[in-house]
């Protein structure tokens, strides 16, 4: 299943994220974060019904903490929406696939 | 529609949730476990576990349950990693909904254990993940090198003190009781670390901040002095609540929401619903009592299938 999501880093992000014409919505995880690895099968399971629409990237925070720092994330997993280079939404902590969708029914 | 008819759906995915599932699978009775998207429970967001027999040198949280859960599949229980959103328990069979997919068991096994409890304040909420935690082991990482608070004076808070101190400059605990509830040897580990501070008889009455948290205002017990306390972080582990709203007005649940079986069965109010683990237990609250009670339920479950009656047998 894996293979819809794109991987970001402190170099890339710039390019793929903040300059991307598609929403792109990027799942600051780690390692070491068990709820990240929870919600990433559901990430994943979106991001091959709306790839459309929405770009899911994934950042790992121990790799890129540029970015993450940049963002002011402080708990992970965090799931930000960019939409022409500005951060429009973010949820915070692994919930439910419904609950996610819901929260990004705008850009679905 | 739903095709079948189970012989058990169990809710639920800690010790108590997957311990039931080996059983029943076990028994062949092919359990369909919804595990919830945050499977694994309690134990998912910690780290040693140091108490669960059989380990000598200890487990890690997680590893502990992926292999309880490796187990329960290795004997067919099927898992699925959603949350049910309603069930009808006085049904026969018995009804379980998953957004708009139903199934259909003749016995259902309720193990959803507990859920944080927060302090209660608005800008606790505001903050959440901007600051205030309920997750050391997914958090303290952003909290290196800053001053750090934690609330609570039980066996987690303890952890999360010992375990944030790897991260943080300091660490100061805030409980409202002078005395702590932790297990000595918790507290031992916590008072021998000298990058945990203390303010006990002391609440948190406030949690201060714009953006992100820059303080909190504590409020002593006894006389009600306030004073300010500058932290960039602060980690609730004041406790938890039974996760049993799905079942209230069904489901017989005490004042605290707890929901109340036939000890020592875990036969509920309802015929052919048993209970098992932190949803039940506001006493031990152990992984291998959850384990226990789990177990129990199965095979409760199980003689509930073959008409065989639960009682405490008497030799």
């Amino acid at each position: 299943m894996a293979g819809n999501t794109k991987t970001v880093t402190d170099d890339s992000f710039d390019l793929e994220v903040l300059g991307s014409s598609k929403p792109v919505l990027v799942d600051f995880w780690a390692e070491w974060c068990t709820p990240c690895k929870m919600i990433a099968p559901v990430l994943e399971e979106i991001a091959a019904l709306h790839s459309d629409k929405l770009t899911i990237a994934k950042l790992n925070i121990d790799e890129n903490p540029k970015t993450a720092m940049n963002y002011n994330v402080m708990s992970i997993p965090t799931m930000t929406v960019y939409v022409d280079g500005k951060p429009v939404k973010s949820i915070i902590g692994a919930k439910p696939k419904s609950a996610i969708l819901a929260e990004l029914a705008d850009y679905l | 529609m739903p095709d079948q008819v189970r012989n058990v759906i169990i809710i639920g995915s800690g010790p108590a949730g997957y311990t039931a599932a080996i059983y029943a699978a076990r028994a062949n009775l092919v359990p369909l476990v919804f595990e919830g998207v945050q499977y694994g429970g309690a134990l998912m967001t910690t780290t040693e576990v140091e108490n669960f027999p059989g380990f000598v040198d200890g487990i890690q949280g997680p590893q502990l349950m992926e292999d309880l859960r490796g187990q329960a599949q290795r004997f067919g229980a099927e898992l699925v990693p959603d949350d049910v959103t309603e069930v009808d328990l006085a049904s026969n069979p018995k009804v379980v909904k998953v957004g708009d997919a139903t199934h259909l068991a003749k016995t259902v096994i309720v193990a959803t254990g507990s859920k944080y409890r927060y302090l209660g304040l608005d800008n606790e909420a505001r903050l959440l993940g901007h600051g205030v935690s309920a997750c050391a082991t997914c958090d303290g990482f952003f909290f290196r090198d800053q001053d750090i608070a934690v609330v609570g004076g039980g066996d987690s808070a303890m952890e999360e003190a010992t375990f944030l101190t790897r991260f943080a400059k300091s660490v100061t605990v805030v409980h409202r009781r002078d005395a702590l509830r932790a297990s000595k040897i918790m507290q031992d580990r916590a008072r021998d670390n000298d990058k945990i501070k203390w303010k006990l008889g002391t609440t948190v009455s406030e949690v201060l901040g714009e953006e992100r948290v820059e303080g909190v205002e504590l409020t002593a017990t006894e006389d009600g002095h306030t004073e300010r306390l500058d932290v960039t972080g602060l980690f609730v582990a004041i406790g938890h609540d039974p996760r049993s709203e799905l079942f209230a007005g069904q489901l017989k649940l005490d004042e605290a929401g707890y929901v109340i079986v036939e000890h020592p069965t875990t036969k509920t109010n309802i015929d052919g619903v048993f209970a098992c683990g932190d949803v039940v237990d506001h006493t031990y609250r152990q992984a291998i009592t959850a384990a226990g009670t789990g177990c129990a339920a199965a095979i409760d479950a199980e003689r509930w299938l073959a008409d065989i009656p639960i009682e405490a047998e008497h030799p």
